[in-house]
C-alpha cells in the first residue's frame, strides 16, 4: 500500500480525463437530430459536457477525499498548517478557466455562425414578391389587433433576428412559411398554395425560413429536434432559417408562457420526404384550403371561440359558427 | 475605559450607560427596534417564514406536475403557484436573507462597529418587508399574480389585473427596502470600520456585502422603473410594452433583466462571502487566497451588470449582441471559479470538523459547481437556443439558488445560531437534516437538466406522457425537500429555548464577531473592540500558542 501519491494523483487524472471524454460522446442526452443546425450545437453541447463532468469529478473528488482524509481525528484539538495561498496555483487556476472558457467561447462563435445565427438579415434581394404577398395576407390575418405594418415593408423596419441564412447563402429560402402564435395554437401558412394549416408542413433536404410572429401575448416556437427556438413577438417577425435531414414528425412546443393553457399549446411538424411533400401540396391545392382541425385549447378569458378566431375566419375560409367550432374542438381535443 | 471607546468610534453615539438599555426580550422582536442583530433576527426569522410559504408553493408545483395530466390545481392556479412561488423566493426570502438577516447582524460585529450607519433607516428597510409580502401571498385571497416572475407583457398586461398590481406594488415595495438596506451596508463598511481596521484585514463576508451593496444600488432603480411603467401600461392604459398601441415588449425584458440577472449575484454573492468566513473556522485552515476571493467578488459584481441580454437569446436581439452577452457571460466563470477553487483548497489539509455548518458549506461548493458549469452551457447562444425557458434552466437555477445560496443560508445559520441565540443546536438533527436536504435537492433536480434537454418547457401544467417518470422523481424529491425542513425548525426552534448554553465563542473562531458574548450586548462591547488584523490567522505558527489555548486577553494585545 506505499504507492506514491503523484502516482495516484496522475491515475486519478486519467480516469477521470478517459471518463469525461467517454461521457462526452456517448451520453445520450438529446433527443435525435432532425435538421442541419443540430450536428454543430450537439457537438458543442458534447465538448462543454466533457469539460463540465472533469471539473464536476475534480471538485468533487477533492471534496471527498478531504471530507475522509483530513476529517478531524478524535481528541485533536490542534489546528491545519498555516498556508495562506500559493501565488503560482492561483495564477494557474484562473489561467485553465479563462483558456477554457474563451475556447467554448470561439467554439459556440463558429457553431453559431454556422447555423446562421450571423446574418444580419437586411438583404434586400431576400424579399421574394411571394413573400411579400404573404406578409400582406398576414397583416390582414392580424388585422384591427395590430395597428402597425407586422412586415410588408420590403426594408422590414420591425424584422428581428433568429437564426438566418448561411454564410454565403445569399439566396431566398426554397420554401418560406409564415408562423402565427396565439393563445393557445400555432397557425402556418403557406404562400406557394396560400393554405393554412394547424401543422407544420415541410420538406426533407430544403432550405426552410419561417417567418414568426403572434398575435396576442409572447410565444415560442421550439422544436426540440431541430435544437432551434424563437419567440413570436407581436408586432414584429422573427426568423428561423434551417434544412431539415430527417423525415419524420416531431413536436412543436410552444416555450414562452402564454397563459394557462400554454402547457396545451402543442403542435407537430411533418417533414415529408419529397415524393411526400408534392403530394400533400397538391391535396392543398386540390381542396383549396386545408380545413384540418388545429390543435388548439379553448381561450380562457371572456371572448368567445368565435370572437377569438373572427381575424382569421377569411384567411382560413372557415365558417366560425358555433356548430363549427364546436366540430373544431371535438376534432382537436388534446390528450 | 467606556470613555475612550467611544472617542475611538466613528459616528456611533456614545454607548448608553448600563441599565439604561432594555433587555431584548421576545417581545422586542415586534417592535421597531434600531439594535441592528434585533433587526437581522427579525430579517432572518421573517424570512425564513416566507422561505415555508414559498416552499409549499412548490410543492403544490410539484404535487400538479407528477402525472402529466392537470389534476391536481386548476391551469390558474398552477400559474399562480409557480408565480408566488418564485417571487416569494427570490424577494422575500433569499435577498432578505442573504444580505438584510446576516449582513445586519454580522457585519458591524464584524467590523467592530456599535451599530449600522443608518438604524432607524435599517429599522424602516426591514419593517417595509412583512406588509409587501402580505400583500403579494395575500393576493391569492382575490387572484394571485399569474404571468410568471419575469411578468413579460403582454402577457402580464391580459392575465388579471388585480394580481397584477399586488405583484407590481410588493415588488416595489421590497426593491426600495433593499436599496434602503444597501445604503446602510456600504455605508456601514466604509465608514463604521474599528479605527485601525484595513479594507484588506475585513472577514471576506463584508467584501462580499460591499459588491453586492453596490448592485443593489445599482440595478434595483431600474427594476422600479421598469415596474411604474408597466403599472402604467396595466392601469391607464399606456402602451410602453404593449405592442397593440406600439409599444416594445423587448425593452421591458432588457430594464427586467437589467436587474434581475444582478439580482442572482445579490442573492449569491453574500453567501460566498458567508462561506469563505465558515469553511477557515471549521476546517481550522487560513482561508486560501483572500485578496483573490476579495476581489474575484468585486469583478463579478462589475461582469454581473454587463450580462443581462444572456436571458434573451431567443427574445429576437440582433446577433453583435448576443456575442457579447455569451463572452461577458463566460468571463464570470472565472472569479467564480477562483472562488471555488480558492474553498476547496482552504479545506485541503485541514482538520476538518464535520458538524452541520461544515457539511451545508462544503454542500454548497459541490452543488454550487454544478450550477455554475451548467451556467457556462447555457451562456453558449447555440445551446442556450436549445434550452432556453425548459427544465434545463430550472434545473441550472435551483442548483445555483437552493444548492447555492439556500445551502450556504443554511450553513450560515448553524454557524452563527450559538452567536445569536446564545444557545447550542443539535448536531445530530443538524446532520439529519444536511442528509436529508442533500437527497431530496438532487432527487428533485438533477433529472431536471434531462426533462429540458428531451424537449420538456418550463411553465407547463401539463406534458407530454413520455416525461412522466421523470416527473415523477422530480416529485418525490421535493417531498423529501419539503420534509427536510421539518428537523431543521423543530431543532431551530426547540435549541432556541431548551439548547444548551453556547459560550461566546464555541468554534474557537478568530474573527472580530465571536470576541464578544453570545448573544452580544447591545453594544456589541463592553469596552473597546480589539482589532484583528488577521481574521483567517488559523495554524500553528512557530512559537504561537495553538489556537484552543489562546484567550480572548491575547487577540484583544495583540499589536496592530
Amino acid at each position: 500500500m506505499n504507492i506514491p501519491t503523484t502516482i495516484l494523483t496522475l491515475l486519478a487524472g486519467i480516469t477521470i480525463t478517459l471518463l469525461s471524454l467517454w461521457l462526452g460522446q456517448n451520453n445520450n442526452l438529446l433527443p435525435i437530430a432532425a435538421s442541419d443546425n443540430a450536428a454543430g450545437v450537439d457537438s458543442l453541447f458534447n465538448a462543454m459536457l466533457a469539460i463540465s463532468v472533469g471539473l464536476f469529478f475534480l471538485v468533487q473528488g477533492l471534496i471527498v477525499i478531504a471530507a475522509i482524509k483530513f476529517r478531524q481525528q478524535p481528541g485533536d484539538e490542534s489546528d491545519g498548517p498555516p498556508i495562506h495561498g500559493n501565488i503560482p496555483l492561483e495564477i494557474l487556476w484562473t489561467a485553465i478557466p479563462a483558456v477554457l472558457v474563451l475556447g467554448i467561447s470561439v467554439y459556440s462563435f463558429e457553431i453559431y455562425n454556422q447555423m446562421g445565427g450571423l446574418d444580419p438579415m437586411d438583404h434586400s434581394a431576400h424579399m421574394k414578391p411571394a413573400a411579400v404577398q404573404v406578409a400582406m395576407q398576414t397583416d390582414a390575418m392580424a388585422g384591427g389587433l395590430l395597428a402597425d405594418g407586422t412586415s410588408a415593408d420590403p426594408n422590414r423596419p420591425n424584422f428581428a433576428a433568429g437564426v438566418g441564412a448561411k454564410p454565403g447563402q445569399m439566396d431566398p429560402a426554397d420554401v418560406t412559411v409564415n408562423v402565427m402564435g396565439l393563445q393557445y395554437a400555432w397557425i402556418f401558412t403557406y404562400p406557394e398554395t396560400g393554405s393554412v394549416s394547424g401543422e407544420l408542413h415541410i420538406p426533407v433536404g430544403q432550405d426552410v425560413e419561417l417567418d414568426i410572429t403572434a398575435q396576442d401575448v409572447l410565444h415560442a416556437f421550439w422544436v426540440p429536434q431541430f435544437r432551434l427556438k424563437q419567440d413570436a413577438i407581436p408586432g414584429k417577425t422573427t426568423q428561423l432559417r434551417f434544412v431539415a435531414t430527417q423525415p419524420g414528425t416531431y413536436p412543436i412546443v410552444c416555450a414562452e408562457l402564454c397563459g394557462s393553457y400554454h402547457g396545451g399549446m402543442r403542435t407537430q411538424v411533418f417533414v415529408h420526404t419529397p415524393e411526400e411533400y408534392e403530394q400533400w401540396k397538391q391535396t392543398q391545392i386540390a381542396s383549396g384550403i386545408e380545413t384540418e382541425a388545429i390543435a388548439m385549447a379553448p381561450p380562457s378569458d371572456s371572448q368567445s371561440d368565435g370572437e377569438f378566431l373572427e381575424p382569421f375566419a377569411e384567411a382560413m375560409a372557415m365558417d366560425m359558427s358555433p356548430e363549427m367550432m364546436h366540430q373544431m374542438h371535438a376534432g382537436s381535443s388534446h390528450s | 475605559m467606556t470613555q475612550t471607546v467611544q472617542e475611538n468610534l466613528p459616528g456611533s453615539s456614545p454607548p448608553p450607560a448600563h441599565g439604561h438599555h432594555k433587555p431584548t426580550t421576545w417581545k422586542t422582536y415586534f417592535t421597531f427596534c434600531e439594535d441592528h442583530k434585533v433587526i437581522g433576527i427579525q430579517y432572518l426569522v421573517t424570512s425564513f417564514i416566507f422561505y415555508l410559504i414559498g416552499g409549499a408553493l412548490a410543492v403544490g408545483v410539484r404535487a400538479e406536475l407528477a402525472t402529466p395530466q392537470v389534476d391536481v390545481v386548476s391551469r390558474e392556479l398552477y400559474n399562480q403557484l409557480f408565480t408566488v412561488h418564485a417571487t416569494v423566493m427570490i424577494f422575500l426570502w433569499i435577498v432578505p436573507a442573504g444580505t438584510g438577516a446576516f449582513g445586519n447582524y454580522l457585519l458591524p460585529l464584524m467590523i467592530g462597529a456599535r451599530d449600522m450607519a443608518f438604524p432607524k433607516l435599517n429599522a424602516v428597510a426591514f419593517w417595509m418587508i412583512p406588509p409587501a409580502g402580505i400583500l403579494l401571498i395575500g393576493s391569492f385571497l382575490v387572484e394571485a399574480p399569474a404571468s410568471g416572475w419575469t411578468s413579460y407583457p403582454p402577457l402580464s398586461l391580459v392575465s388579471g389585473q388585480f394580481g397584477e398590481m399586488c405583484w407590481i406594488l410588493s415588488l416595489l415595495i421590497l426593491g426600495t427596502s433593499s436599496i434602503l438596506g444597501a445604503i446602510n451596508f456600504s455605508t456601514t463598511i466604509l465608514k463604521m470600520r474599528r479605527p485601525g481596521l484595513q479594507l484588506t484585514q475585513m472577514p471576506l463576508f463584508c467584501w462580499a456585502m460591499l459588491a453586492a451593496s453596490a448592485l443593489m444600488l445599482i440595478s434595483t432603480p431600474v427594476l422600479a422603473g421598469a415596474m411604474i411603467l408597466l403599472s402604467f401600461d396595466l392601469i391607464v392604459g399606456t402602451n410602453f410594452f404593449n405592442p397593440a398601441g406600439g409599444g416594445e415588449p423587448v425593452v421591458y425584458q432588457h430594464m427586467f433583466w437589467f436587474y434581475s440577472h444582478p439580482a442572482v449575484y445579490i442573492m449569491i454573492l453574500p453567501v460566498f462571502g458567508m462561506i469563505s468566513d465558515i469553511l477557515p473556522v471549521h476546517a481550522r485552515k487560513p482561508i486560501f487566497g483572500y485578496k483573490a476571493i476579495a476581489y474575484s467578488s468585486l469583478a463579478i459584481s462589475f461582469l454581473g451588470l454587463i450580462v443581462w441580454a444572456h436571458h434573451m437569446f431567443t427574445s429576437g436581439t440582433p446577433p453583435w449582441l448576443r456575442m457579447f452577452f455569451m463572452v461577458a457571460t463566460m468571463i464570470i466563470a472565472v472569479p467564480t471559479g477562483i472562488k471555488v477553487f480558492s474553498w476547496v483548497a482552504t479545506i485541503w489539509g485541514g482538520k476538518l470538523r464535520l458538524n452541520s455548518a461544515m457539511l451545508f458549506s462544503m454542500g454548497f461548493v459541490s452543488m454550487f459547481v454544478v450550477g455554475g458549469l451548467s451556467g457556462v452551457m447555457v451562456a453558449s447562444v447555440p445551446f442556450d437556443i436549445h434550452v432556453h425557458d425548459t427544465y434545463f434552466i430550472v434545473a441550472h437555477l435551483h442548483y445555483v439558488l437552493f444548492g447555492g445560496s439556500v445551502f450556504g443560508l443554511y450553513a450560515g445559520i448553524y454557524h452563527w445560531y450559538p452567536k445569536m441565540t446564545g444557545r447550542m443546536m443539535s448536531e445530530l438533527w443538524g446532520k439529519i437534516h444536511f442528509v436529508l436536504t442533500f437527497i431530496g435537492f438532487n432527487l428533485c433536480f438533477m433529472p431536471m437538466h434531462w426533462l429540458g434537454l428531451q424537449g420538456m418547457p418550463r411553465r407547463v401544467a401539463e406534458y407530454d406522457p413520455q416525461f412522466a417518470t421523470v416527473n415523477l422523481i422530480c416529485s418525490i424529491g421535493s417531498f423529501i425537500l419539503a420534509i427536510s425542513t421539518i428537523p431543521f425548525v423543530v431543532n431551530a426552534v426547540w435549541c432556541w429555548v431548551k439548547g444548551e448554553k453556547a459560550p461566546s465563542n464555541p468554534w474557537n473562531a478568530i474573527s472580530l464577531e465571536w470576541q464578544t458574548e453570545s448573544p452580544p450586548i447591545p453594544t456589541n462591547w463592553e469596552g473597546d473592540p480589539p482589532l484583528i488584523t488577521d481574521p483567517y490567522a488559523y495554524g500553528l505558527k512557530p512559537g504561537r500558542k495553538a489556537i484552543g489555548a489562546i484567550r480572548g486577553s491575547d487577540l484583544w494585545a495583540a499589536k496592530p
